[in-house]
């Protein structure tokens, strides 16, 4: 076996080892199924909701709301980002603001959103975009003041103005950072749009847990936690898979 | 910065008067200090100097990326489609995120030469630094000698009437050195291009330049002029056997020991 193929075996070990014990425990009646319910049984509960149609639906309510809020704060951050690198004036203007508005929970700006926005989809896809600004314009801002200085004097020195200096030195040499930006950005987006689901919501995956909830159905809700993790894994599969494809020279 | 049509057509540089003073945080730091030189259409011209003499600062003052505090820089206006000076560097000289024709064809980008164009002429120069194979390479993947040969094929490719050269070669090995000086003596002598090269190495101005500029430390001034006779091509080993190769890096030795000296550089 390969030293990729061992660690892989590796990375599946934990998963895997842990589904099984907690199997063994169902069946040797350690757990009780009324709280505790059998991955078997969550895997059978999934399939039929599956079959039925609803956990489509639900996902694909939750997964919309995820990529469009995700698109809508990704790129003015990378904007905003990209100015404050290669501004300092930019930087000292609005690091402050940045500085202060970063570290508020956005769940705790919810309820704002929702009085002012309503119920709808615009209230969730805003959560979603305000989650992951703050982190991609930081990210993206590093990235820039990261970059050898040699880089910037080797474009100006071909006459490079202002606009080819963001376009062909400071947005490709910020992209890894960016990328790091983006991937801590989704784990945010599913913790919030999951909570505001579960908050004020008639769809989605956190709707789903939550109505579960009501009704007891505790098999229903180890379903929805399930499917959460399955799209985080998912999330991040598609953004490592798309920084490969952007991001060759990479040594 | 005074930028003029060529002086004369003999005269393709024409710096006079040129000081450079940097605003300190304990007083102001005079860089340059009432430099003046020519240099000639199609000549190889060697800068070299103590370290910190504001050599950098010069060439960057010819490339336009920095503004003279007073004194003047007089280059030719270029022609459609060519650059008027472009810039080697030293160390970081390729930008990692574009491949090696990418990079070639950076500057030509920038001009605004339409992409078929510029492909076509990035590629000629890919060739021409001996790349070709390694053409959609990214720099990482390549040795330190290739990435300053792309450089020198993106300064190149410009078509530039001027091409100033900081210390380009510095951080190569002793071999892919003189290799890398083998090409681009081949490439000036293909195209007759106006050099000024700056460099710390005695032996690498002797053997490339038709004249050897000298400056003295901080604040640099031009002490001395060398002019090397020697014939070209100039190979490595003959040239080491000539008497006058000896002769003249001992006068340049002296020349930049006093110019050290004065200052109490190189004591």
């Amino acid at each position: 076996m390969t030293g990729g193929g061992a660690y892989r075996a590796l990375t599946i070990l934990s998963p895997v080892g842990f589904l099984v014990v907690w199997e063994g425990l169902s069946r040797a009646g350690v757990l009780d199924p009324r709280f505790i319910p059998a991955p078997s049984t969550v895997v059978h509960t999934l399939a039929a909701m599956t079959r039925t149609g609803e956990l489509p639906y639900h996902v694909g309510v939750s997964l919309r709301r995820i990529v469009l809020g995700f698109v809508l704060g990704a790129v003015p951050a990378v904007g905003a980002g990209l100015a404050m690198g290669l501004s300092r004036p930019v930087r000292a203007l609005l690091m402050p603001l940045v500085s202060a508005l970063y570290p508020i929970p956005k769940i705790a700006v919810y309820p704002l959103i929702i009085f002012y926005l309503g119920l709808g989809e615009a209230s969730k896809i805003s959560i979603v975009a305000l989650s992951i600004f703050f982190l991609v314009l930081l990210n993206t801002m590093a990235g820039v003041l990261a970059l050898d200085p040699a880089y910037f004097k080797i474009a100006r020195a071909y006459g490079a103005g202002n606009r080819w200096l963001f376009a062909t030195v400071a947005f490709p040499g910020a992209l890894p950072h960016i990328f790091t930006g983006l991937k801590l950005g989704m784990g945010f987006a599913l913790i919030v749009i999951v909570g505001a689901e579960l908050l004020g919501s008639d769809a989605g995956i956190g709707y789903l847990i939550w109505r579960s909830y009501q009704i007891f159905d505790v098999d229903a809700m180890f379903a929805g936690l399930l499917v959460t993790a399955g799209l985080g894994w998912v999330a991040t599969s598609a953004l490592d898979w798309l920084e490969l494809r952007l991001l060759p020279w990479r040594p | 910065m005074t930028i003029t049509t060529r002086p004369d057509v003999r005269t393709h540089i024409a710096v006079s008067g040129l000081t450079k003073v940097y605003p300190g945080s304990r007083g102001p730091v005079v860089a340059l200090r009432d430099v003046s030189f020519t240099v000639r259409e199609r000549e190889f011209c060697a800068l070299i100097g103590p370290s910190g003499c504001g050599k950098t600062t010069l060439l960057q003052t010819l490339v336009g990326l920095i503004a003279p505090t007073s004194g003047s820089v007089a280059v030719p206006r270029p022609d459609r489609g060519r650059l008027r000076t472009a810039m080697v560097f030293q160390g970081i000289s390729t930008f990692p995120w574009m491949t090696v024709v990418q990079n070639v064809e950076y500057g030509l980008r920038i001009m605004g030469v339409s992409p078929r164009d510029r492909r076509e002429r990035a590629e000629t120069h890919v060739r021409q630094v001996g790349l070709w194979a390694f053409r959609d390479a990214y720099p990482h993947q390549l040795s330190e000698g290739m990435r300053q040969r792309v450089s020198i094929a993106r300064a190149f490719a410009t078509d530039p009437e001027i091409l100033l050269m900081d210390e380009p070669f510095a951080s190569l090995d002793e071999q892919t050195r003189l290799l890398l000086q083998d090409e681009l003596l081949r490439l000036w002598q293909g195209s007759q291009k106006t050099i000024l090269f700056v460099t710390h190495s005695l032996d690498e101005a002797v053997r490339l330049a038709d004249r050897v500029l000298v400056m003295t430390a901080a604040p640099g001034r031009i002490k001395a002029e060398v002019a090397v006779t020697l014939a070209r091509p100039r190979g490595y080993r003959e040239m080491r056997r000539d008497a006058a190769y000896g002769m003249l890096t001992a006068r340049l030795w002296d020349e930049l020991e006093l110019a050290g000296d004065a200052a109490g550089v190189l004591r």
